[in-house]
């Protein structure tokens, strides 16, 4: 396989909750090692495109490829082998709070690795430092703050150093003295592993940042793509409001006040907005 | 989990439909549970939490039941002069009815629904897609192990669960004739061969996987919150309690059926 082949690929997919269709024959490409972030309103599916990506979602149209394997056509044992290369940091952290943070940095590494409870104490530490959280070790994660929860929940995406990483939306509830730290991380990894990501965000800087490509989904679809310089000649109205709205917010802005910026709210917002 | 996405909360589904996935489920935890990984460590934990953890349940329930069933049966001996033959019928109570359908009953209360509000609580707030997402075949790990743990704890509870009952008629008799534990026990037994105990014993084995798959199958396919998370929790009682007591019935005929002098 040559180096410039893509991680991933997405083949004409939709899918549909009961009469809601999310994605609409999306298709995109994610070269090995680059780093792709996705925009787009509130309820615009990106969480969902990141869950069809790790198969936790099946498509009802369409391929999804994961290294040139179509993720679908695996059987459970192949899944598992897939995953292994992956790592998933879920919106709202989803960690285990019947474990300790160390515990549940070191889940991935108890199933996954031969290494011996000292070098697996010594790598939990490192991953939650790299995230700033080497002094919470023992705390469990219900005691832990929404911006705490991320970073733990980055740590344990990160522990079996995965060759591509998904992130849904790394920065919200973070302040942007951590947002920065966080995004730095990103980016040393996308350098130093050649680390395959895409990253969910509304944070425009942050997507500048971090994004060799930027995506704006909308309704289905995918409004537009490109590096930011090329998002930021867009003509669209929707795109242009993204590239320039979102700027102004705060860098810790939650997906509620973003999204209401532009105009309607989404109903799943009221839910979900006010958690980090 | 990602094909229960499609199931409306709201809709009240029929009991029929309800029943057949369900027999799907239980399908695929006997398929799955012969694949590696084996997940051994989970299944002891399950059997700490499910077993280890019912003790005190089991046996001061056990005991209680055991005074109740020996005053009784004293008060029907009594009447044909047979008092030597109180403890051997309520051995034979205990054993061959009572303690496995008393246990059966008590675990799927506090076991079952610590299994579907557990696993509910996992699937709403994503932590199974965790699993998932870190390489974990969840089935295996959270519903499969959680069966074994059961149908492994249920027949050691059962037991302990009898052995309660006759401590339970000792401590009733010896308040009114003061007989001995040695004789007491030695008169219990009397008339109780292994098949006497096994067959009962091992019934509950079926019991522990009617309520770990039951509950474990609520609790996987919980949608909507707090309120769904205790409704998954209820209706596993509800389900498996309902559930166990009906097979029971079959496991009892078909053990007479095969074992005509067996049964007690
Ligand atoms: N498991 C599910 N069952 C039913 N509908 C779902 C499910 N998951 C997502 N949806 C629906 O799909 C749509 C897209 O959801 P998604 O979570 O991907 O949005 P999002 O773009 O991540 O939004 P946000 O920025 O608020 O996180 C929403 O309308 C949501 O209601
Ligand atoms: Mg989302």
């Amino acid at each position: 396989m040559s180096t410039a082949d893509q991680a991933i690929r997405f083949d004409t997919v939709s899918k549909s909750f009961g009469d809601g269709r999310v994605l609409d024959r999306v298709s995109f490409d994610v070269a090995r090692g680059s780093a792709c972030c996705i925009m787009g309103r509130s309820g615009t599916g990106k969480s969902v495109t990141l869950k069809l990506l790790l198969g936790l979602l099946k498509p009802d149209e369409g391929r999804i490829y994961v290294n040139d394997v179509e993720i679908e056509t695996l059987n459970s044992a192949g899944l598992v082998e897939v995953r292994k290369t992956m790592g998933f940091l879920f919106q709202y952290s989803a960690l285990f709070d019947s474990l300790s943070v160390a515990e549940n940095v070191a889940f991935p590494l108890r199933r996954h690795t031969r290494m011996s409870e000292a070098e697996i104490a010594d790598s939990v530490r490192e991953r939650l430092a790299e995230v700033g959280l080497e002094g919470e070790l023992d705390k469990m994660p219900l005691d832990l703050s929404g911006g705490m929860r991320k970073r733990v929940g980055l740590a344990r995406a990160l522990a079996l150093k995965p060759s591509i990483l998904l992130v849904d939306e790394p920065s919200s509830g973070l302040d942007p003295i951590t947002t920065r730290e966080i995004d730095k991380l990103l980016m040393d990894l996308k350098a130093s592993s050649k680390t395959t990501m895409v990253v969910v965000t509304h944070n425009v800087p942050s997507a500048r940042r971090i994004g060799d490509q930027l995506l704006v989904l909308h309704k289905g679809h995918i409004l537009a793509q490109g590096t930011a310089e090329e998002l930021d000649q867009s003509k669209d109205e929707i795109v242009q409001q993204f590239m320039t709205l979102a700027t102004d917010e705060p860098a810790n802005a939650s997906p509620t006040r973003s999204a209401s910026a532009i105009g309607r709210s989404h109903k799943k917002e009221v839910e979900y907005g006010v958690q980090g | 989990m990602a094909n229960s996405q499609h199931a409306s909360p709201g809709l009240t589904k029929t009991f029929l439909s309800e029943a057949g996935l369900i027999s799907a489920f239980a399908m695929r935890a006997i398929r799955v549970a012969f694949q590696p990984p084996f997940e051994l460590r989970e299944v002891v934990h399950q059997i700490y939490m499910a077993g280890w953890r019912s003790l005190p349940l089991v046996m001061t329930s056990g005991v209680a039941i055991g005074v109740v069933l020996s005053m009784h049966t004293r008060a029907t001996m009594e009447r044909f002069g047979a008092e030597a033959l109180i403890p051997a019928a309520l051995a034979i109570a205990m054993i061959s009815e009572t303690g496995p359908l008393m246990t059966g009953l008590l675990v799927s209360g506090r076991v079952g629904a610590g299994i579907g509000a557990e696993l509910g609580g996992m699937k709403v707030t994503e932590q199974i897609d965790a699993l998932e997402s870190l390489a974990v075949d969840s089935f295996h790990h959270l519903a499969v192990t959680r069966i074994i743990a059961c149908m492994i704890a249920l027949p050691i509870l059962t037991t302990i669960m009898n052995f309660s009952g006759l401590i339970g008629g000792f401590l009733a008799e010896t308040a009114i004739s003061n007989v001995s534990l040695r004789l007491y026990f030695h008169q219990a037994f009397a008339g109780i061969g292994f098949v006497d105990y096994a067959l009962p014993t091992l019934k509950t084995v079926v019991f522990g996987f009617i309520i770990g798959t039951v509950s474990s199958y609520l609790g996987y396919t919980t949608t909507g919150g707090s309120e769904g998370i205790g409704r998954a929790s209820t209706r596993s009682v509800v389900f498996s309690s309902m559930l166990l007591i009906v097979i029971n019935v079959l496991l009892v005929r078909i053990i007479f059926l095969l074992f005509p002098a067996g049964a007690l």
